[in-house]
C-alpha cells in the first residue's frame, strides 16, 4: 500500500523503472523560451517531440481541442503560462477571481457540452476555485481544473502557498490526480478529460508541482488518443429486461408523469425524451436543473416541481399512480418529505449514476444507463402499442388542466401604474423582449425562482443555474464563459443585487475581452429569499438580510465603461429591455427596482407531501 | 448489520482517503478497516467492516464502487465466507494469576509469544468476537494493551476475488 504518509505522494519510486518515454534530455532555457525539440534519426528525420511538462500541457490542451481556458496566475503555474503565452491555439480568459474562473467554464461546459477549463496556482489560487468546483460537482458539470502546486520537494512543509488542494477538494470532485513525474502529464490529462466528460460527468482536479512543467527537462511527448482505465466503465446501456417491464407498466398506467432531471440535459437526450412523451401522451415535469429538456410552450409540460415548482406539477406528482424519472435524483428540494413523497405511486427511475437510484427513494423499476439510449429503446417498444387506458388518461389530463385553471391569472398580483414593478413582470418581459430564446444564467434567490418560473424555455441548457449547491456569485461569470461560445446569441444574466455583489469584480473581464453580457438586476435592496424565510420561519425579524449601503450601481457600471439603465416603473421596462438587447456585443446593466416584499409563491410546506404548498401570503392547499 | 465489505483497489497514493473520506462524508460507519498489498503489487485489498440496514449497505457498495480507485469489491457477508482477526494483547502475569492465564490462553488456541516476569504478550487470531470473548475472559486479571488488526475476510469455496 503506497500511503501519502508513507512513501510520499509525488515522486519518490518513479526513479527506478523509468520506461522509454521517462528518458529525461535536459536543455539549457533559450533566450526564446522553450520550444520544442526533437531527437532525430539517422537520416535527420524527427521521430518524437521533446516537450517540456508546461509546453506539454499547453500542446496537450491544443491537441484534445479546447478553446478557451479560464484562468488566474501565480507562481506555482508560471510554467504553464510561459508556454500558453508562447502557443496561440488555445486561448486564456484572465478572470479577476478564481472562483469565477471556475463559473465561466462551468456556465461554457453548460452550454456547450464540452468539458470547461480552469488554471489557477496553488495555494490561495486554488482555494479561491473550491466554491465552483463545488457548484459544477453538485450539477454533474464536466471540468478540468488545472492546479499548481510547490515544488515536489517541498509538498508537506508548509511551503510557501502551499495547499493540499487533492485533499480539500476530495468530497466535491470526481477523481483527481497528481502528476508525479513530467512524462505522465499528456496520459494524466487525457483520463482527466475522460473522466469529467464521460459516465455522469463531474469536475476532475490535476495538481500540478511546479518542478514538473520545469521548462530545461524533456520528454517525449505523444498525444494519447485512448485511455485505459480498469475500473471506470460507465454503462453504455441499460438492461433490456428492466426497460421492457418499464414500458409495459407505462403503457398500462392510468395516472402517469415523466419526471426528468438535468441528467436528460447533460445526456443530450432531449430529442429522443420530446418524442416519447409526445407518443405516450402523458404529461411531463422536470426539476429546475431539467427545464428546457422539453419544450416549456407545449401542452404536455405541467412547468417543473418542487419547493418553488409549479402548482399542476406538485399536484400531478403527488396524484400520480406512475412516476418516470429519468436522469433525475429525487433530491429533497424535489421530494420534500420523503414518507409522504407520492403516496400511490409506483417509480421507475433512469439514471447513468447507480448510486442515485433508491438513494432517497425506492424505485420499482429501477435502470442503470445513460437518458439517451434509455429513452430511445423505450421509444422502439413504445412505437406500435396504444396505452391500455385511454379514457383514464383522458381523466388524468382533465383533472391536471383542473389544477391549471385553479392557479390561472392568480400567480402574483401585477403592479398598478405609478406602484414599484414586481420581479415576476420583469422576467415576462425579459422572455417576451427576447422571444423565449436567450441563454439565462441566474444567481441564487429569488429572483432564481421568478426567473425558472415565468422565462418560458423551449431548449435544453438555456436555463444555466446553479441548482444543487446554490451558489450567489454564480450567474455572471458563468454568462460571461456562455457568451464568449456563443458570441451572436442573447446571453443575460438575471441577478440580484445581493448576489451580484459577490462576483461583480468580472465587469473588469468582460470589459477586457469585449464580453457583451446583459444584466438584469432584479434589485430588491434585499436578501430576498432570506427575508422570504424570516417573514414566514421568524416573525418578520429580518436580521441581517437587508442591504444598507447598496452602491450607485449606474455610477459602478459606468466606471467600467459601460451603459445602465435604471428602470422604476412599468413603462421604463421593455423600452429599457430593447434598448439594452438592441446591440449584441454590448454590455449592459439594467438596475430594476422591485418590490421588496414581493415572495416566491408556490412554496412547499416543510416536511409535507409534494401537494402541500402555500400558494400566497394568505392561501394554502 | 454486520458487513464485511472486501475491496480491491489500484495502489496508489490517495486512494486510501478517497475510501475513507467517503465513509465520513456520507456518514457511513467504519467499525475496522485493514488494507495491504496483495500478490500484485498494483493492487491493495482492504476489508472494512460496518453497521447498516440494506439501503444504507446498497448505498456504501455503489458509492464505493463510483470510486475510480475502486477496481472490484464484494459484499463477504451475502454468502459463506472466512473471517478472521489477529490481536496482540499484553496482560498481567503475576502469582497464581500467571497460571490462569496460561491455561485461558490454551483454551482459546491462543500463544504466548513473549513474557516477562510480570507479563504475558499473547496472540490470538479468530472471528472478531473469539477476540471479544478472549478479551472479556481476561479482564480480571488485567489487560495492559489491545493491538488489533481490523477484520480481514476471504469468501468459502470457488468463489475468488480478482481481476
Ligand atoms: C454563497 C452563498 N451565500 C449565501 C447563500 C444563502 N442565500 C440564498 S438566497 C440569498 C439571498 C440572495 O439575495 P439576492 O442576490 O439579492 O437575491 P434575491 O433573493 O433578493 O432575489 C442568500 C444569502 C447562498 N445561496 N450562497
Ligand atoms: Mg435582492
Amino acid at each position: 500500500m503506497r500511503v501519502q504518509a508513507l512513501t510520499g505522494p509525488y515522486c519518490q519510486g518513479l526513479a527506478s523503472g523509468a520506461g522509454m518515454g521517462r528518458q529525461r534530455h535536459t536543455a539549457a532555457l533559450d533566450p526564446a523560451g522553450c520550444p520544442a525539440d526533437r531527437t532525430r534519426d539517422l537520416q535527420g528525420r524527427n521521430t518524437v517531440e521533446l516537450l517540456s511538462g508546461a509546453d506539454m500541457i499547453a500542446r496537450f490542451l491544443q491537441d484534445e481541442g479546447v478553446e478557451y481556458i479560464y484562468g488566474y496566475p501565480g507562481g506555482a503555474a508560471l510554467h504553464i503560462y510561459d508556454a500558453l503565452f508562447r502557443q496561440d491555439k488555445v486561448k486564456h480568459i484572465l478572470v479577476r477571481h478564481e472562483q469565477a474562473a471556475t463559473h465561466a467554464a462551468d456556465g461554457y461546459a453548460r452550454a456547450s457540452g464540452k468539458p470547461g477549463v480552469v488554471l489557477v496556482t496553488s495555494g490561495p489560487g486554488a482555494t479561491n476555485a473550491v466554491t465552483g468546483i463545488a457548484t459544477a460537482y453538485m450539477d454533474s458539470i464536466p471540468m478540468v481544473v488545472l492546479c499548481g502546486q510547490v515544488m515536489s520537494h517541498l509538498i508537506g512543509d508548509d511551503a510557501f502557498q502551499e495547499t493540499d488542494i487533492v485533499g480539500v477538494t476530495r468530497p466535491i470532485v470526481k477523481h483527481s490526480f497528481s502528476i508525479r513525474h513530467p512524462s505522465e502529464i499528456p496520459e494524466v490529462l487525457k483520463k482527466a478529460f475522460y473522466l469529467a466528460s464521460t459516465g455522469r460527468p463531474g469536475p476532475v482536479v490535476v495538481d500540478i508541482p511546479k518542478d514538473m512543467t520545469a521548462p530545461t527537462e524533456r520528454y517525449e511527448y505523444v498525444y494519447p488518443k485512448k485511455v485505459k482505465l480498469r475500473s471506470y466503465n460507465p454503462v453504455t446501456r441499460g438492461h433490456t429486461g428492466q426497460i421492457k417491464k418499464a414500458v409495459e407498466m407505462m403503457l398500462k398506467a392510468k395516472r402517469p408523469v415523466f419526471y426528468t432531471g438535468g441528467g436528460v440535459v447533460t445526456g443530450k437526450a432531449s430529442e429522443g425524451l420530446t418524442d416519447l412523451v409526445k407518443q405516450l401522451g402523458f404529461p411531463i415535469t422536470t426539476t429546475l436543473m431539467g427545464i428546457g429538456a422539453y419544450p416549456q410552450s407545449d401542452r404536455q409540460c405541467l412547468g417543473w416541481l418542487g419547493m418553488h415548482g409549479s402548482y399542476e406539477s406538485n399536484m400531478a406528482m403527488h396524484h400520480a399512480d406512475l412516476i418516470i424519472a429519468i436522469g433525475a435524483r429525487f433530491d429533497d428540494r424535489v421530494t420534500n418529505n420523503t414518507s409522504k413523497f407520492c403516496p400511490t405511486a409506483k417509480i421507475i427511475h433512469v439514471d447513468v449514476d447507480p448510486s442515485s437510484v433508491s438513494k432517497t427513494v425506492r424505485a420499482d423499476v429501477p435502470i442503470v444507463g445513460p437518458a439517451s439510449s434509455v429513452i430511445n429503446e423505450m421509444i422502439s417498444l413504445v412505437q406500435g402499442h396504444s396505452i391500455a387506458h385511454p379514457e383514464a388518461l383522458a381523466d388524468w389530463w382533465q383533472k391536471i388542466d383542473g389544477w391549471r385553471a385553479d392557479r390561472e391569472g392568480k400567480l402574483y398580483e401585477p403592479s398598478k401604474p405609478g406602484e414599484v414593478l414586481k420581479p415576476q413582470e420583469v422576467i415576462e418581459a425579459l422572455c417576451r423582449v427576447t422571444r423565449g430564446e436567450a441563454y439565462v444564467t441566474t444567481d441564487v434567490g429569488q429572483h432564481q425562482m421568478f426567473a425558472a418560473q415565468y422565462y418560458k424555455f423551449d431548449k435544453p441548457n438555456r436555463l444555466i443555474t446553479s441548482g444543487g449547491l446554490g451558489t450567489m456569485g454564480f450567474g455572471f461569470p458563468a454568462a460571461m464563459g456562455i457568451k464568449q461560445n456563443f458570441p451572436e446569441d442573447d446571453v443575460v444574466c438575471v441577478t440580484g443585487e445581493g448576489s451580484f455583489q459577490m462576483m461583480m469584480q468580472e465587469l473588469s473581464t468582460c470589459k477586457q475581452y469585449g464580453v457583451g453580457v446583459k444584466i438584469v438586476n432584479l434589485n430588491n435592496a434585499s436578501l430576498g429569499m432570506v427575508r422570504q424565510w424570516q417573514d414566514l420561519n421568524y416573525k418578520s425579524r429580518h436580521a441581517h438580510s437587508y442591504m444598507e449601503s447598496l452602491p450607485d450601481f449606474h455610477m459602478l457600471i459606468e466606471a467600467y465603461g459601460f451603459t445602465a439603465i435604471t428602470v422604476k416603473t412599468l413603462d421604463e421596462l421593455e423600452p429599457a429591455l430593447e434598448r439594452a438587447f438592441a446591440n449584441k456585443h454590448e454590455l449592459v446593466f439594467l438596475d430594476v427596482k422591485v418590490d421588496p416584499h414581493e415572495h416566491v409563491y408556490p412554496m412547499q410546506v416543510p416536511l409535507g407531501a409534494m401537494r402541500d404548498m402555500l400558494l400566497s401570503k394568505t392561501e394554502r392547499t | 448489520m454486520r458487513h464485511i465489505i472486501s475491496i480491491l483497489m489500484e495502489n496508489e497514493p490517495g486512494a486510501l482517503s478517497r475510501v475513507v473520506g467517503l465513509f465520513s462524508q456520507r456518514n457511513f460507519n467504519i467499525e475496522t478497516l485493514n488494507v495491504a498489498p496483495t500478490e500484485d503489487p498494483s493492487l491493495s485489498r482492504l476489508t472494512v467492516t460496518t453497521i447498516g440496514d440494506d439501503r444504507v449497505i446498497e448505498q456504501i457498495t455503489k458509492h464505493l464502487n463510483k470510486l475510480i480507485d475502486v477496481v472490484k469489491l464484494v459484499d463477504l457477508t451475502e454468502g459463506n465466507h472466512i473471517e478472521r482477526e489477529l490481536m496482540l494483547v499484553k496482560v498481567k502475569a503475576l502469582g497464581a494469576a500467571r497460571d490462569e492465564v496460561k491455561r485461558t490462553v490454551d483454551i482459546f488456541r491462543a500463544q504466548i509469544v513473549d513474557v516477562t516476569p510480570s507479563l504475558y504478550t499473547v496472540q490470538i487470531t479468530g472471528d472478531a468476537s473469539k477476540l471479544d470473548a478472549f478479551l472479556q475472559a481476561m479482564s480480571p486479571v488485567g489487560i495492559l494493551e489491545v493491538a488489533r488488526t481490523g477484520v480481514s475476510g476471504i469468501a468459502r469455496g470457488d468463489k475468488v476475488l480478482s481481476l
